[in-house]
């Protein structure tokens, strides 16, 4: 480990004289480019999906577990009159922090989507609807709706729970699909340097035999490969974030509320910057391990 | 303390035995021959003293550590200390002759500008001084074995090793060779040339104090006075 920081360490620092002692390559090189810039984009897709799988089980598990919705129906002549003894039961029971009937501009605003603009409402044995806010412990749902059915004729409570459980599943095993992806792709990225480094290092065993002559230890021929495949795949993979975060920016946004779009919201943005660097990071580890390996290897 | 010492080392390639009872001692400041016929092993004994090849039995010992037992870094630092010069070198041939014959100190993380007048007399010492920027695939037969002797003693080392230096040059310049060579003897360095040259071993007779070995019949021995 601390060889590894180390190497990191000299990495950064930089050492020109000592990148040039391994021949500037030719396919190697481009395709350690071309991997890197596919993965970077991938992996921003990938945490697209990740953080709004993310953001939607949030929704799903916060916003709306904490709210619910009292129906009331019944004939018009009654509905005053229901509904205020709804709102008393509701004020009455613990777990309830604030209970609002819908006024009726409200009501038409919801369905206006299908009926359009110019709605009677009066006219209508349209139902009334109660929104309730929770407070963080609860009320018991069972309990309430006992309670209704008793005080309350034609009174519904639906606590939003045999709808949300599905989506709220669903959004959560889209996030793991997400953050499974990228660590596929980490890995991918992985084997591939292992590959090109490998290829690289057989390639140039003259000139690993040269340098072993003059008194080259192992880490400084590993650290010439080294920083080429690290810095080639860090350039790779800035190209690839870049176009992936173009691309997710022009992604279009879902239209319904309770689909948040694919794609990064607010400081989201800055995640897939991590991407780069990350990837720079594990092109580092496999090529040194390439190289060690190898080197120990060509006696 | 002995720089390089091999006792009672054998070698083979998996056939029969090419080198058996070998024992040779390199003191700090020696200048020793190697000769013998070709196919003998002279190549064979310097790689045994490069660590470059592991004797079937005996022991090799560079600086006081034995050989088999040193880690890989503690080898890089013998080598560090042992200017080899190949029969038949090999460079990195992306880089200018220049950087080829730097490259030790480059190696070493010394501060190459520190060296630049190291490396431009060392040039001149050797006729390269119009090939410097040329790359290695440029350069004939000669003016490779020259480099690579510069590049052997650009790190100023304890011991050189040469095998046949001035296999592919003419007698002026083995002469300038053989110069450089007693020059960096008499700075106190430990030389051990393999060569088949005897007006050279015969010139540099008359130069300094040199010991003459041949390998015949797999053993080593010290030549008669006739050479
Ligand atoms: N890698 C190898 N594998 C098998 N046999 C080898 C190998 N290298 C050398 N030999 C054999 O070992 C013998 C000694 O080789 P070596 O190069 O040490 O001889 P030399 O004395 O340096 O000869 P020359 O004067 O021609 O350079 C030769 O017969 C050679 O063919
Ligand atoms: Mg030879």
């Amino acid at each position: 480990m601390k060889a590894f920081l180390r190497d990191l360490r000299i990495l950064w620092r930089g050492d020109a004289s000592g990148d040039r002692v391994v021949p500037p390559s030719g396919y190697t090189v481009r395709l350690t480019i071309f991997s890197a810039a596919a993965m970077g984009f991938l992996a921003v897709m990938a945490l697209a999906l990740a953080l709004s799988a993310g953001r939607l089980a949030d929704d799903w598990g916060g916003a709306l577990a904490r709210s619910a919705t009292l129906r009331i129906d019944g004939p018009l002549d009654t509905m005053q009159e229901r509904t205020e003894a709804a709102l008393r039961v509701l004020e009455q029971t613990p777990g309830v922090a604030s209970a609002q009937a819908l006024t009726e501009e409200e009501q038409r605003a919801l369905l206006e989507p299908w009926f359009g603009p110019d709605l009677q409402l009066e006219s209508l044995p349209i139902p009334q609807l109660i929104e309730i806010e929770k407070t963080p412990e609860g009320f018991d749902a069972e309990g309430l709706r006992l309670r209704l059915e008793g005080e309350v004729p034609g009174a519904m409570l639906d606590d939003h729970e045999s709808w949300r459980k599905p989506f709220l599943a669903a959004a959560r095993a889209l996030r793991w699909l997400g953050w499974g992806a990228m660590v596929l792709i980490g890995a991918t990225m992985a084997a591939i340097v292992t590959l090109a480094a490998s290829v690289s290092l057989a390639a140039n065993a003259q000139v690993i035999s040269v340098l072993r002559l003059i008194g080259a230890r192992d880490d400084y021929i590993a650290r010439a490969f080294i920083r080429r495949f690290t810095f080639r795949t860090l350039t790779g993979a800035a190209v690839g974030t870049g176009l992936g975060l173009i691309a997710s920016a022009l992604l279009p946004d879902a239209p319904m509320s309770f689909l948040t779009g694919i794609g990064f919201a607010n400081l989201d943005w800055l995640v897939p910057f991590a991407i780069p660097p990350l990837a720079a990071l594990v092109a580092f580890a496999a090529t040194r391990r390439a190289a060690f390996r190898t080197l120990r290897g060509l006696s | 303390m002995l720089v390089i010492a091999l006792d009672n080392v054998a070698y083979s390639y998996g056939g029969g035995e090419l080198l058996a009872g070998v024992t040779l001692e390199l003191a700090p400041g020696s200048f020793h021959f190697l000769t013998g016929p070709s196919g003998a092993g002279k190549t064979t004994l310097l790689k045994m003293c490069f660590g470059e090849l592991v004797p079937t039995s005996g022991r090799v010992e560079l600086f006081g550590q034995r050989l088999p037992g040193m880690t890989r870094d503690a080898l890089a630092g013998a080598r560090r200390r042992i200017g080899l010069v190949p029969q038949d070198a090999r460079f990195l041939d992306h880089l200018t002759v220049a950087e080829n014959i730097s490259l030790p100190l480059t190696v070493a993380g010394q501060d190459m500008r520190a060296q630049k007048a190291n490396l431009d007399e060392l040039l001149a010492w050797v006729g390269l001084t119009h090939r410097a920027k040329a790359t290695p695939p440029e350069l004939s037969g000669g003016e490779r074995q020259r480099a690579a002797l510069a590049r052997a003693v650009i790190l100023s080392p304890d011991v050189i090793l040469a095998d046949e230096p001035t296999g592919n040059v003419d007698w002026e310049m083995s002469q300038r060779l053989l110069r450089l060579l007693v020059e960096l003897n008499r700075m106190g360095k430990s030389v051990l040339v393999a060569s088949h040259d005897l007006a050279l071993i015969r010139a540099a007779k008359t130069q300094t104090q040199v010991r003459v070995l041949r390998i015949s019949n797999r053993r080593l021995q010290f030549a008669g006075a006739d050479l």
